[in-house]
């Protein structure tokens, strides 16, 4: 409590106690300031200053969300086999109280650091920041970020990846993006999950689940991938190929290329305008073509 | 629930501004909050009181605006009130629609306790 304004001891009264104990009463104004200030400005700057860094050293980051068991981590070793000789991964967990998941990632000989988030909902930007002090980005081409299973807190926090992917896993029901509107619209890319279980869960129906998506007025692609099948994330594998592609033809150089760390994407510094960058919540616009 | 952090996020917000200002304490603080922001108003007020312990803001009275959701459509032009989860067109149902309205999260103003330059006694 403030020791200089007498808050402590005189509530709303507007009397000033001075160290002598004399008590001054002062005249005090009402001032109304009138602000525009984003409630998450902090984080925001910070996931900037994450993607600058990423985009230094041309990392293509990517931000994955769903709830607590729809595959997030399977889906990671999945492409961690389907991709290790072609891309040099490592990924950030968010895990709340275990280093499961990261140890299953380290398991398949990628990098992985576990964000332990202990009972926080979501990963934020500074926790993403932390966590790249453990990681050599020269090293790598491609981060994945696993967020905490929830399909409502992550979506307010932009970590500084340039995509988002949500899982939607076939046991959670079709209307997973009617009920979770703003994780749903915030996905570059929505990834039917689990597949293989359409023909037992047959109340499940892709085409109901995708309406639901595209009344969110976003044309992120919805592909349908299950990891128990090896060819069953296909779609995905190419999504992300064409993703590490377009990356590299921005930038116009070749990762390993040092001109590449020096001008990266363009050379735009700050990043601003790029078309890989997260639409933060202000320039969304989840038009076809709007932009 | 995230709304903690967004409190937190706002009181070392409005700590800073109400001390760049010499205020003495923070009457009132009006947000602006829409839906698709991913914040639960009621949740952000349950939260404040436990976030604005022992800050300028102690006693301030929250005070949150909800901002309704509305989407321009690039087909037909209309601009219509929509709901989260149906964000096309109200009018011709064109999934070209734009969200204009309903994701802000902002600080909107303050009104402060500025105590005066000259004591009168």
């Amino acid at each position: 409590m403030c020791d200089s304004c007498g808050c402590s001891i005189t509530g709303g009264n507007p009397a000033r106690v001075v160290p002598d104990g004399r008590t001054v009463h002062t005249e005090e104004a009402r001032a109304e300031i009138t602000l525009a200030a984003d409630l998450l400005a902090k984080n925001d700057h910070q996931a900037m200053h994450n993607r600058e860094h990423f985009e230094r050293h041309g990392v293509l980051a990517l931000n994955l969300m769903s709830s607590p068991g729809a595959g997030k981590t399977s889906l990671l070793e999945a492409t961690i086999e389907a991709l290790g000789d072609e891309l040099r991964i490592a990924v950030i967990e968010g895990d709340l109280e275990t280093e499961n998941d990261a140890e299953r990632i380290r398991a398949h000989g990628v990098p992985a650091v576990q964000i332990s988030t202990g009972n926080a909902c979501h990963l934020d930007a500074h926790m993403v920041h932390d966590a790249l002090h453990e990681i050599d980005l020269d090293e790598i081409d491609l981060l994945f970020i696993e967020n905490v299973g929830n399909l409502v807190c992550p979506a307010s926090f932009d970590l500084g990846q340039h995509r988002n992917i949500t899982l939607l896993s076939v046991p959670e029901g079709d209307d997973k993006p009617a009920k979770y509107p703003v994780m749903f619209r915030a996905a570059d890319l929505v990834l039917l999950a689990k597949s293989d279980l359409l023909p037992y869960l047959t109340e499940f129906s892709p085409t109901r689940a995708e309406q639901y998506l595209r009344r969110l007025a976003t044309l992120a692609p919805f592909l349908e991938i299950t990891t128990r099948d090896p060819e069953g994330i296909d779609p995905w594998i190419g999504w992300l190929r064409d993703q590490v592609r377009d990356m590299r033809a921005e930038s116009g150089q070749e990762k390993t290329s040092q001109a590449s760390r020096e001008a990266p994407f363009s050379g735009a510094e700050g990043g601003q305008g790029h078309h890989l960058h997260h639409r933060d919540r202000r320039d969304r616009t989840h038009a076809y073509g709007g932009e | 629930m995230h709304e903690l952090s967004v409190c937190l996020a706002l009181l070392e917000q409005v700590q800073s501004i109400a001390q760049e200002r010499g205020a003495t304490r923070v009457e009132r603080i009006l947000l602006r909050v829409g839906p698709l922001s991913g914040v639960e108003p009621l949740l952000l007020k349950s939260a404040f009181p436990l976030a604005a312990a022992g800050t300028l803001a102690e006693s301030a009275v929250l005070d949150i605006e909800a901002i309704p959701v509305r989407v321009h459509c690039s087909e037909c032009g209309a601009e219509t009130t929509a709901r989260p989860n149906r964000l096309v067109c109200g009018r011709c149902g064109g999934f070209r629609a734009r969200v204009i309205s309903g994701e802000e999260m902002l600080l909107a103003s303050l009104a402060l306790r500025v105590p005066d330059q000259h004591p009168s006694g």
